[in-house]
């Protein structure tokens, strides 16, 4: 079956990607337990996005939430201000949760960020964990599954066709109407992010979109079953799964020691955790991601390079994303991780992953 | 420690007076503690929707913030049906799933008959066992013939009680203390 959704593409003989996201977290720096301004934050998410371009990172994501201790409730205005400050870096929103948004208004803000970056833009349309936006925005949590499936496929039809006509439940009827601007190639490439839920996972298979993992921590081997489902149900829906593309994304911490990347990262992890999950992250799960299996790249540069070469040998994975701004790690870490990224980890990873 | 005393039914008065009974021993014997009762019949609870239990406003809100907040939680239950209220179990379902990750639990049963025994045994420990908790094994099992006009009237019973809040305090302590001193190795 032709596949009508925009997927992105892919040069095997570069390798795998590689990018950074952020969810805009906006936490006190657990070690000096102070928090800098929501300023200063967004100003640093741009330069953190400056300096992954410099580093030659393949992308750079953010991710949009309306509750306590974040400050990307308007994900795409700050999208907007990256693709000013960059110049060749893919930009990526994720997720954008389109269950409480309006698909008309995503693509029209996403395609102008298009526009204004050269066809750098892309779309990662998720559920939200958290559910505190439904009745910000006015919507009913009892709607959520239904809310994300009809918007979500709402956003596929408009980038598929400049005229749209549909009808659904949540939204004004649209009778070919002209959706514009229109993206630098017409279309943008549209990702449907997936948590822990296998059934997502398998719709993202039966859509034919390409799908965003996101993961949190455990063993490689526990994510791969959502991968296997999505390949699956993508073939047994027509489509050829091999065509799509998937991403990976996950905490990442790099340091010269193992041990002082996991004293440095944790407490950021686990008082993060608690703030904007309810629940810290164990101790001794954290000791456990020591280990090559588990899913959390956080040690030395090559430990992490030995971990997302086992990691891509398991997924086949076209792109990896690296959570390393999370709970108030200060900017020098951050930029002393994208240092070590585009030093180390990049070029090993390119090479290995090249075909 | 922090210490939470959950009464969890919205029905009858005999989980309560057990509950004010392990609230008077616990501040006699262990003043140094924080204590507080949560009687479910005073709060106005909604059902579990599935949400994070940071999203949950008002009363429910508030419960279960303060049962995550718990490092040791001693739960009050009737039987009814032979089986927990649904109040209770509304409780669990509003909380994540390792919610009682080394949190040390333990309970105080009320019955109308002693055919309810096993029910905390076969019901009860396999939701706190799931949820990860530390279980004190043994409870406190009061059938009503026990008390007489809003007390326990059985000595055995307020026995019973003092062991079981010994044996939860020095369970909480012995365990909290083990697992600082190993998460101390990990050298983070």
């Amino acid at each position: 079956m032709e596949n009508k959704n925009f997927l992105p593409t892919f040069d095997p003989s570069k390798g795998m990607e590689f990018g950074i996201y952020t969810l805009g977290d906006h936490l006190a720096d657990p070690h000096t337990k102070k928090r800098i301004s929501a300023k200063q934050r967004l100003d640093e998410i741009v330069e953190m996005a400056k300096l992954a371009e410099q580093a030659g990172l393949d992308v750079i994501t953010v991710g949009e939430s309306h509750q306590d201790y974040f400050v990307t409730q308007a994900h795409s205005v700050l999208l907007a201000a990256i693709a000013q400050a960059t110049e060749k870096i893919k930009i990526s929103s994720g997720a954008t949760i389109i269950s409480t948004s309006d698909p008309v208004r995503v693509f029209e803000d996403f395609a102008t960020i298009d526009l204004l970056s050269g066809g750098r833009m892309e779309v990662v349309a998720g559920r939200a964990s958290r559910v505190g936006l439904f009745e910000l925005l006015g919507y009913d949590l009892q709607d959520y599954e239904e809310l994300f499936e009809e918007k979500f496929e709402l956003l596929l039809q408009i980038n598929q066709k400049e005229y749209v006509t549909w009808k659904g439940k949540f939204r004004a009827p649209l009778n070919e109407a002209h959706i514009i601007p229109r993206p630098l190639k017409g279309h943008l490439p549209i990702w449907r992010a997936v948590g822990g839920s296998l059934e997502s996972a398998a719709r993202a298979g039966r859509l034919g979109v390409p799908m965003y993992q996101a993961h949190l921590g455990g063993p490689a081997v526990v994510f791969k079953r959502a991968i296997d489902i999505y390949r699956e149900y993508a073939q047994a829906s027509g489509f050829d799964a091999k065509t799509l593309p998937v991403a990976t994304a996950g905490f990442f911490y790099a340091a010269d020691t193992t041990q002082q990347a996991l004293a440095e990262y944790y407490p950021h992890i686990n008082e993060g955790m608690k703030k904007t999950n309810g629940q810290g992250f164990p101790k001794q799960s954290f000791a456990h991601s020591q280990d090559k299996t588990s899913i959390i790249n956080v040690g030395t540069a090559d430990q992490i390079i030995e971990k997302l070469l086992y990691q891509h040998e398991m997924f086949g994975q076209q792109r990896y994303i690296a959570q390393l701004d999370f709970g108030g790690v200060p900017f020098n870490k951050i930029m002393k991780n994208i240092d070590i990224i585009g030093n180390k980890i990049l070029p090993a990873i390119k090479k290995y992953t090249a075909k | 420690m922090k210490i939470v005393l959950l009464s969890g039914s919205n029905v009858g008065s005999k989980t309560r007076i057990a509950m004010d009974q392990v609230k008077q021993t616990l501040t006699e014997k262990n003043p140094e503690h924080e204590v507080s009762l949560l009687d479910l019949k005073e709060y106005k609870m909604e059902f579990s929707d599935g949400r994070n239990y940071l999203d949950y406003k008002g009363d429910t809100g508030y419960v279960v913030t303060q049962l995550m907040a718990a490092d040791v939680i001693i739960i009050g239950s009737p039987i009814f049906q032979a089986s927990i209220p649904a109040s209770l179990k509304n409780i669990f379902d509003l909380l994540p799933q390792n919610a009682l990750l080394n949190k040390t639990v333990s309970m105080v049963i009320t019955a109308g008959s002693p055919k309810h025994f096993l029910i905390a045994e076969q019901q009860l420990k396999p939701i706190l066992g799931y949820m990860k908790a530390n279980v004190v094994q043994n409870y406190v099992f009061i059938e009503e013939i026990d008390f007489f006009q809003g007390k326990i009237i059985n000595d055995d019973v307020l026995f019973r009680i003092e062991k079981l809040v010994e044996d939860t305090i020095i369970l909480a302590a012995t365990y909290q203390q083990i697992l600082a001193e190993h998460e101390d190795q990990y050298g983070f």
